[in-house]
């Protein structure tokens, strides 16, 4: 399969990152040459055999429904939260206006 | 079945309509952190790390949040999947910091199930199953403010990373009331089950509408989808203009666009949300994140034991009692009202006597004083020992109406108030046939003309004869005691 430097760009646009012409047009081709290697191993029987998701046998760790049990990953940190954004105002991120 | 119909210029339509209902699942945890989901906070107080996206961080799945949607599929009988798996369903947008939803779209948690709805509350009796797809459970994202700045929105991401469970119709209703009747059993079935708190003025339900028409017998015409409708009313709103608005399109030899729409509160009308339509690319694929979600037959036995009487049951089990089909289905309705109801009935009373009262008087109360069976005055052992005077001729039924209302408004024990204001109901014949003796005295006019045949006056001596006793006298006593004097 080859990707086109039309789908680049739409793809690009949906993640929200700008490349010129210039760039779609390299890209083209490398990303061709991605799915040209995937499509190379589809070509391997896999009739019967699981899906692999992981290389060691792992189970799903859940977690108890507890707030703030680990620092790291609780809440209540607005301040370092809002440390590095670009332009905080009242306890809120801003961004540009985006508006229906 | 639904006879709804669009009388268009060419003849009726049929509408058909699909809902999915995002509910909030109740957890103190979000889905995938620790941080805390109760509404109404400060803006980013609620948020971590991991809700943010910042680099690095992994999400670690809520046990709580999987075990409410499992215990939800069982209480619509739905197949539980013990394998399910993650997605990213990618977008973006200033309220998802992530750049991708973690939802399922491949292997939801809950497959194919049913619920029983009564569009007519007159006759809760003719119900119409309607299909469930899935319920899969999925992070929830922020909210943006686009008027507190003029050039800027504000983002608050308390909300991003909360559990919601998707919960997928089958397009099986085929009128508003059906959706309103959808909508309300839901809503019903999540409280009972206490798996969301269906509050939808806090945005804990919302639902997009998938509507289409066609000719009756017809196939399947192409949908319109109205996002986000956020109560019952607005959901029966939504979809009658939105019947009406693709009919006229047709006819006018246009044709349906599948697209996403928005509801308008105010004109109840819905529009077209174009702008958004790139987003529908969302190349979802499977989170890397997260190792596929594999539940232990413990669990699921554990979940399965932890279910409350559902409505349906409840209904049905009420009816057994002599209960009619519409008291049953009212009492049932709310979780809060059928809790307390249950504990009357263990508190002792009468199951029809009980759901009489319970209906008429204290729900009326109730709404005549704003408040709900949650802030009631009354308690269901107090009710009990209300219903139980009556039941044993303490109290007449006006008696027993003048002490209910003493209860409302001090929250005492009926019997200390039957003590304390004498309200006691008196059978006492002696006592009786001296006040009607004395009543009939001072009447000669209305005896001469009830014994010359005017028969309604009987009423006159009734009225007579309980007022001079403070409507205390027992009403059976008096209408026999009354017979034999005027005879």
């Amino acid at each position: 399969m080859s990707v086109d430097t039309a789908t680049v760009k739409k793809v690009a646009a949906l993640a929200r990152i700008a490349i010129t012409d210039e760039d779609a047009a390299r890209l083209a081709p490398e990303l061709s040459n991605i799915l040209g290697w995937i499509e190379q191993l589809e070509g391997v029987n896999t009739a019967g055999v699981e899906p692999m998701t992981a290389v060691i046998p792992n189970q799903l760790r859940l977690r108890d429904d507890v707030i703030d049990a680990d620092p790291l990953t609780g809440g209540g940190i607005r301040d370092a939260l809002m440390a590095n954004a670009p332009q905080a105002e009242h306890g809120f991120f801003t961004v540009p206006k985006v508006i229906e | 079945m639904s006879d709804y119909r669009i009388q268009g210029a060419t003849g009726e339509w049929e509408v058909v309509i699909g809902l999915e209902v995002h509910a909030q699942v109740t957890s103190n945890a979000k889905l995938f952190s620790g941080a805390a989901t109760a509404f109404g906070a400060e803006p980013n107080t609620q948020v971590s790390l991991v809700d943010a996206a910042m680099p690095g961080m992994l999400p670690v799945p809520n046990m709580e949040c999987i075990r409410q949607a499992v215990r939800t599929g069982m209480a619509i009988d739905a197949t539980i999947n013990r394998w399910s798996r993650f997605d990213r369903k990618n977008y973006f947008y200033a309220d998802l910091p992530q750049g991708y939803q973690i939802s399922q779209l491949y292997h939801p948690l809950v497959g194919e199930g049913a619920i029983e709805i009564s569009p007519d509350d007159r006759n809760p009796d003719a119900t119409k199953t309607i299909g469930v797809e899935r319920i899969h459970v999925e992070q929830d994202a922020g909210k943006l403010m686009h008027d507190q700045h003029p050039t800027r929105s504000y983002v608050d991401l308390n909300r991003s990373g909360v559990a919601l469970m998707e919960i997928v119709s089958r397009p099986d209703m085929r009128s508003p009331a059906e959706a309103g009747a959808y909508l309300r059993k839901l809503r019903a079935i999540l409280r009972y089950v206490g798996s969301c708190d269906g509050n939808m003025e806090e945005g804990s339900m919302r639902a997009d509408v998938n509507v289409s028409v066609r000719k009756v017998g017809d196939e399947l015409g192409t949908r319109t989808e109205t996002k986000n409708v956020n109560s019952v009313r607005f959901v029966m709103a939504a979809i009658e203009y939105e019947a009406k608005r693709q009919v006229e399109v047709i006819e006018d030899g246009g044709r349906i666009v599948q697209e996403t729409r928005l509801f308008n509160v105010e004109s109840g009308t819905t529009r077209s949300m174009r702008s958004k339509e790139d987003a529908h690319d969302y190349r979802y694929f499977p989170d890397p994140d997260l190792l596929p979600l594999e539940l232990e037959e413990a669990f699921l036995a554990d979940c399965r034991a932890s279910l409350p009487e559902l409505p349906d049951a409840k209904r049905k089990r009420y009816e057994g009692l002599g209960i009619s089909a519409y008291q049953a289905d009212v009492l049932t309705a709310e979780v809060e009202a059928a809790r307390w109801f249950d504990a009357l009935l263990e508190a002792g009373a009468k199951p029809v006597a009980a759901a009489n009262w319970t209906t008429s008087e204290l729900f009326g109360a109730l709404n005549r004083t704003g408040r709900d069976i949650a802030t009631s005055p009354v308690s269901p052992s107090q009710a009990a020992e209300l219903l139980a005077l009556v039941a044993d001729g303490t109290l007449s039924g006006s008696l027993a109406k003048q002490v209910f209302e003493v209860m409302l408004e001090t929250g005492d024990a009926p019997a200390r108030i039957v003590e304390d204001r004498g309200l006691k109901q008196t059978s006492d014949t002696g006592a009786i046939l001296a006040v009607i003796a004395e009543v009939i005295a001072r009447s000669p006019n209305q005896l001469a003309q009830y014994r010359g045949g005017k028969e309604t006056l009987f009423g006159y001596f009734v009225g007579q004869t309980m007022k001079a006793m403070g409507g205390k006298a027992n009403p059976a006593v008096v209408n026999e005691l009354l017979k034999k004097a005027l005879a």
